[in-house]
This record gives structure tokens, C-alpha cells and sequence, in this order.
């Protein structure tokens, strides 16, 4: 008797660890998730995304991929909390979204959207402290920024290079520029995972390396879960510890880059044939359209 | 700003510069930008107080200039007097202080709130409809509160202190209502263009002018001919406790659009990212409306169609001193209160002892800027 009971204790705070362990490093737990940007009737014909089930792990680099109208950009959104799914819940970091506010949400996430649009002659100072603001709760948000806003601002300028674009206008620079302070943005926001639809999307090849480095670096040195959406298939393929593939709304595929990124997977979901080879110096899967 | 670094190319003088064709907007946008530090409590407190300090200068000028000019120790010794309530007797009977307490001095505060209310309505709504075009004139807001307050005065609501009172509530009904139409149309439409937003303002304007030249037609004439002034814009004397009756409800709308502040900045980067900033968008965004209507409903029930005020003074106020709506708000509303106050008594002056609808004057300043503005900042406006 005395063993067994010894036995089952054990088992017990086995079982208990794994699953304190396996809960601790999930940031995203999306069950059955459907959604669509229609009401009634039509919602179900016309859902953007559909019984979508998965993990999202904390700490890692996650790649969204999939064909034009696939619901990237939409399930992004979700997991910001831009939009609410009609069916299905969505966990962040263990609590349920309909639990938390809006405000409780953005000091834990923070999203970079593909292009942000400002016709107001705001400088780029002024945008980066902008993401502080769910860290200040006021009279309907009104607060005025401290030393600490202001350091924590100085610290995400600099690390994207746009310090020296603090009294810039938004508006007069360039696109590459106002991208990456839209990162200092929401790094401001001192996010626990940080959201970015295509992060790359209108820069040059230089500018494109330089946003793809940092977002690893923050990954590493920070633990800074990312989750981003992206056409560029080597470039996921290059920066993600994982990739999720999606096709018309569901999910494809799942896994390490090696693990998706294969001929038969991006056919099926792309529909069209592609030569899959390795990256002379990483030896990751490397994409290319045939001649 | 490219042209800049090709500059010491050509000659290694920075004068280069001058064959740019936009070097005076350069110019005054460097001025600009020489000052341009992020908010904090100390510029705030700095530009308020300076812009309270000017809106006081020109307040006490303006009580000055009229048919019969008034000398500013006079002004000051019946203000004492009023203050401290030992010359009310003498004030009664004498006409100088009869004259300023009882007719200059409330129409001027009048054009102050009414330009003020003006500015701070365009700047929240040019906020939420991420548009720096949108003015409550321009997009059909003022229009819908006059055919309001013209169902109302039709009916019979006089110029009682009780009617006053009603009529902003007909004209807040009539903004609601245009305003309404228009966020059905923003909202249900992905990507409103600038210029869906300024057809959709020109089409209601049409239908609400419409309704009013009817209700005009058919009203007695000298009903119609009241009517017809008021439309284009005049500020006639209030009396105080009407102009009590507008502070209330300007107060009410003031307060909601200040405490919105923050939100309003955060709604200028989309509503997708102010959303995950945290902002209840829809809250905000109902709460602002409601405010602009009871604003624009109470200013235009008192002054008729003053236009382009909410348009000009936002975009200036934003060019020099700030787009942060901390202080946007109360700059451009104190600036706003200015230009009226100053474009009134051009109208009551110019060609004394008659007047014209200020209005007028508004319009021939504002809508040349209007159209400058289209033409040169396209790309800002992202019509391009």
C-alpha cells in the first residue's frame, strides 16, 4: 500500500509539472476558431477562417504563409483581438479572450500592421510614445507621458535606428523609416508577443534584412514571441523556428520549416510546382519558382 | 527630401535651394519643426496659456472696434465696474457701458464659442474620419442641424429664452441624423477614399439645402427672410441668459471631446491599430459623434452655416504647433475662437453702421484654403 501511494504521488507531480511546464510555454490556444467578416445568413458561406485548432508556443518565431485570400492578415488580426471569431475561443497565455479587456490585451500584445497610413504631421517621437498608452490608465486615457515612458521610448528608437528621426515628421519619412518605427511602436508597448503583418512587405532588400535581424534579436534576447505573416516563403523559412500554412481559411500544414516546406505541401496549397533545395550557408529549405 | 542631399552637388551653397519650387512650404515647415518636441506638461501649459493670453488680447479689441469705438480704459473701467458690482447702478444708465454689457460684449463672446466649438468639432471629426478634410460644414453636419432648427423655427419655436433652449436639441437632431448617414457610409465602405467622404458631404448638403429652401418657400416672409439671414451665418446679440443656455451645452460636448483626447490620437494610426492599443473603438467613436452632433447642433441653432472654421484653424493649429490632440484640442478651439471674434467684427465694421453675414467672410477665406489644400497635399491626404 505504502509503495503505491508513494507510486501515485510521484505520477501525480509528474503529471502536474508537465502540464505546468506544457501551459507556461503556450501563448496562443486557438480552438476551433471560425470567422467572418459577414453577419447572419451569409457569415457561414463566406468565413475567412474555419475551424481553425492550434498552439501558438511562447518564445519561438511563428510564420504565417499561405496564398492571397488565404485569411493571414485575418487571424492575425484575431490574435490581437482586433476582431472578436464568431465561433470557437481563443487563450492567451492561459486566460480566455472574452475574460480580458481591450486594454489587457494590448499590454500583453502588440501588432504592426502591413502599412500605417498617417496624414496627421505627427513626429515619429510623438507615434513611438503613442505605445505606451495601455500602460497608462486615465480620465478616457488621458495621461501625460513620464521619464520612464520617455526611456522606454529612447531605448526602442534606438535599437531600430529612428532615434535620429525623433523630431521628424511622420509624414516626410521614408517608407522603410516609418516601418520601423511603427516596430519601436509596439516594442513601447512592451509586449509579451509581438504581431506583424508582413513586416517586409514595401522595403528594399537592405531594409528587409535589417527589419528580418531584428526581429530575431529581439526573439533571443528578449523571449519575445513573434507571430508574423508573410508572402516571402525563404524568408520564413530563414527566420521562423515554425510555420503555419493556410488554404482557404484552414489549416494546411504545421511545423519546423524542414518539416512544411516541401515540393508536394506548397504545391497543394499554392498550386503550383516549386523546386525546393537548401540555403547554401543555413541549409534551410529554400523555395524557387521553375523557369 | 532627397533634393536636399543632391544639393551641394550642383552649387555649396544651401541658396540651391531656392530653385525648389515648394521652398516656402519647406521653409515654414522647418520654422515649425524647429519647435517640434514631443508634449509634455510643460509645452502644454506654455501654448494654452499663450493662446488664452492672445484670445484675451483680441477679445478686449474686439469689444473696442464698432460703430462707435470704445476706449480701452473705458472698457476696462466698466469691466472693473461690472466685476465688482459697485457700478451696476451707473452701468444701467449710462449708454457707453449699456452698449458693451448689454450688446457688444455677449456677441462677441458668442463668435468666441461659436468659432471655438467650430474648430474642436472639425478636429475630432477629421480624427475619426482620418481625414484632414472634414469640417462639420464641408461633410454635411452643419446642414443637417439648420434644416433641424428650421423644422423648429418653423413651427414656431420663437426667440424666447424657453425656444432657445429647444432649439439646439431640433438641431442636434438634425446633426445626429446627417452624421449618422455619413458613419453608416464610412463604415460600411473598406478604404473610404477622401473623396467618397467629400461626394457623400456635397450630396447631403444638396438634399438637407433642399429641404430648407422648401420649408423656406413655403413659410410667411418675414419668417422666410429671418430664416434666410440666419442660414448664412449671422451672430445677433444674444442675450445673457441664452449665451448661458450655449455654454451649457457647449460645455457638455467640450468636456466629452477632451476627454477623448488620447483616443483620438491613437485612432489616427487606423482603427485596427488603435484597437490594439487598447482603445474601445466603438465606444469612442459613438461617444465623439454624439459630442460633435450636440456641438455643431448648439453652435448652429445660435449662428446659422458658418463654414470652413473647422477646417482652417485645425490645419494651421497642426502645422505649428501640434497634431497631439492633448493640445490640438484646446489650441485650435482658442485659436478658432479667435478668428471669429476677429472675422465678426470685420463684418460689423466694414461697412458701418451696416453689417453682413459673417459667414461670408469665413467662406472667402476658407474655401481658397480649402482648394490650395487639395491641389497641394494630395500624397499627405493619401489620394495619391
Amino acid at each position: 500500500m505504502v509503495i503505491d501511494d508513494s507510486a501515485n504521488t510521484v505520477r501525480y507531480e509528474i503529471t502536474h509539472m508537465i502540464h505546468d511546464e506544457f501551459t507556461s510555454n503556450v501563448a496562443y490556444s486557438l480552438k476551433d476558431v471560425t470567422f467572418s467578416y459577414s453577419r447572419g445568413k451569409r457569415a457561414e458561406s463566406e468565413a475567412v477562417l474555419e475551424g481553425l485548432s492550434c498552439l501558438i508556443l511562447s518564445g519561438r518565431v511563428l510564420g504565417i504563409l499561405g496564398p492571397n485570400g488565404s485569411g493571414k492578415s485575418t487571424l492575425l488580426k484575431l490574435l490581437a483581438r482586433v476582431f472578436q471569431p464568431q465561433q470557437g475561443n481563443i487563450e492567451l497565455l492561459g486566460e480566455s479572450f472574452s475574460c480580458l479587456s481591450q486594454l489587457e490585451v494590448a499590454k500583453r500584445v502588440a501588432l504592426v500592421p502591413q502599412e500605417t497610413l498617417q496624414v496627421f504631421p505627427f513626429t515619429i517621437a510623438e507615434m513611438v510614445l503613442m505605445g505606451r498608452s495601455p500602460h497608462h490608465q486615465g480620465w478616457g486615457g488621458w495621461h501625460w507621458e513620464d521619464s520612464q515612458d520617455w526611456a522606454v521610448a529612447q531605448n526602442a528608437m534606438e535599437e531600430l535606428d529612428v532615434a535620429h528621426l525623433s523630431n521628424r515628421l511622420v509624414t516626410e519619412v521614408s517608407g522603410g523609416e516609418r516601418q520601423r518605427a511603427v516596430i519601436a511602436r509596439a516594442l513601447v508597448q512592451e509586449p509579451q508577443i509581438l504581431l506583424l503583418d508582413e513586416p517586409t512587405a514595401f522595403l528594399d532588400l537592405h531594409h528587409q534584412l535589417d527589419i528580418a535581424r531584428i526581429i530575431k534579436r529581439l526573439n533571443r534576447e528578449r523571449g519575445l514571441t513573434v507571430v508574423l505573416v508573410s508572402h516571402d516563403l525563404n524568408l520564413a523559412s530563414q527566420y521562423c523556428d515554425q510555420v503555419l500554412m493556410l488554404n482557404h481559411g484552414r489549416l494546411a500544414a504545421m511545423g519546423s520549416p524542414q518539416a512544411v516546406m516541401k515540393p508536394d505541401v506548397i504545391e497543394s496549397v499554392y498550386g503550383c510546382s516549386v523546386l525546393v533545395d537548401r540555403h547554401p550557408q543555413s541549409g534551410l529549405p529554400r523555395v524557387s519558382l521553375p523557369v | 527630401m532627397k533634393p536636399i542631399l543632391d544639393a551641394p552637388l550642383l552649387t555649396s551653397s544651401p541658396g540651391a535651394l531656392s530653385s525648389e519650387p515648394s521652398i516656402a512650404t519647406r521653409a515654414a515647415l522647418n520654422v515649425a519643426l524647429a519647435s517640434r518636441r514631443a508634449l509634455t506638461r510643460r509645452r502644454w501649459l506654455l501654448w494654452v496659456s499663450a493662446a488664452c493670453v492672445a484670445a484675451m488680447i483680441i477679445f478686449l479689441a474686439c469689444l473696442g472696434l464698432g460703430t462707435q469705438t470704445i476706449s480701452y480704459s473705458t472698457i476696462l473701467a466698466v469691466l472693473m465696474g461690472a466685476v465688482t458690482g459697485s457700478s451696476l447702478e451707473l452701468g444701467l444708465n449710462d449708454p457707453t457701458s449699456v452698449i458693451l454689457l448689454q450688446v457688444r460684449m455677449p456677441r462677441v463672446l458668442l463668435a468666441f464659442l461659436v468659432g471655438g466649438s467650430l474648430a474642436m468639432v472639425g478636429v475630432a471629426l477629421q480624427a475619426l474620419l482620418r481625414n484632414p478634410l472634414a469640417d462639420p460644414f464641408v461633410i454635411g453636419i452643419s446642414s443637417g442641424a439648420a434644416l433641424g432648427a428650421a423644422i423648429a423655427i418653423l413651427f414656431g419655436l420663437g426667440i424666447s429664452v424657453g425656444s432657445l433652449a429647444a432649439l439646439p436639441v431640433c438641431a442636434f437632431a438634425g446633426a445626429l441624423l446627417s452624421l449618422m448617414i455619413m458613419y453608416r457610409i464610412s463604415s460600411a465602405q473598406y478604404g473610404f477614399s477622401v473623396y467618397t467622404l467629400l461626394l457623400a458631404g456635397v450630396v447631403l448638403n444638396a438634399i438637407f439645402s433642399a429641404f430648407i429652401m422648401f420649408l423656406t418657400s413655403i413659410a410667411d416672409p418675414i419668417r422666410a427672410f429671418g430664416m434666410y439671414a440666419w442660414l448664412m451665418g449671422t451672430l445677433t446679440g444674444p442675450s445673457w441668459p441664452t449665451l448661458g443656455i450655449l455654454v451649457l451645452y457647449l460645455g457638455v460636448g467640450l468636456i466629452i471631446l477632451g476627454m477623448h483626447a488620447q483616443s483620438l490620437n491613437l485612432l489616427t494610426l487606423g482603427e485596427e491599430t488603435a484597437r490594439s492599443l487598447g482603445v474601445e473603438v466603438e465606444r469612442v467613436k459613438k461617444r465623439v459623434f454624439l459630442a460633435s452632433a450636440l456641438l455643431t447642433g448648439a453652435v448652429v441653432s445660435f449662428s446659422g452655416i458658418i463654414g470652413f472654421v473647422g477646417l482652417i484653424i485645425p490645419h494651421a493649429v497642426r502645422l505649428v504647433v501640434s497634431a497631439d490632440h492633448r493640445l490640438l484640442l484646446p489650441v485650435a478651439g482658442l485659436v478658432g475662437g479667435m478668428f471669429l471674434m476677429l472675422a465678426d467684427t470685420v463684418a460689423r465694421t466694414a461697412l458701418s453702421p451696416s453689417e453682413f453675414p459673417v459667414g461670408v467672410i469665413t467662406a472667402l477665406v476658407g474655401g481658397p484654403i480649402f482648394l490650395w489644400l487639395l491641389t497641394t497635399r494630395q500624397t499627405q491626404l493619401g489620394m495619391k
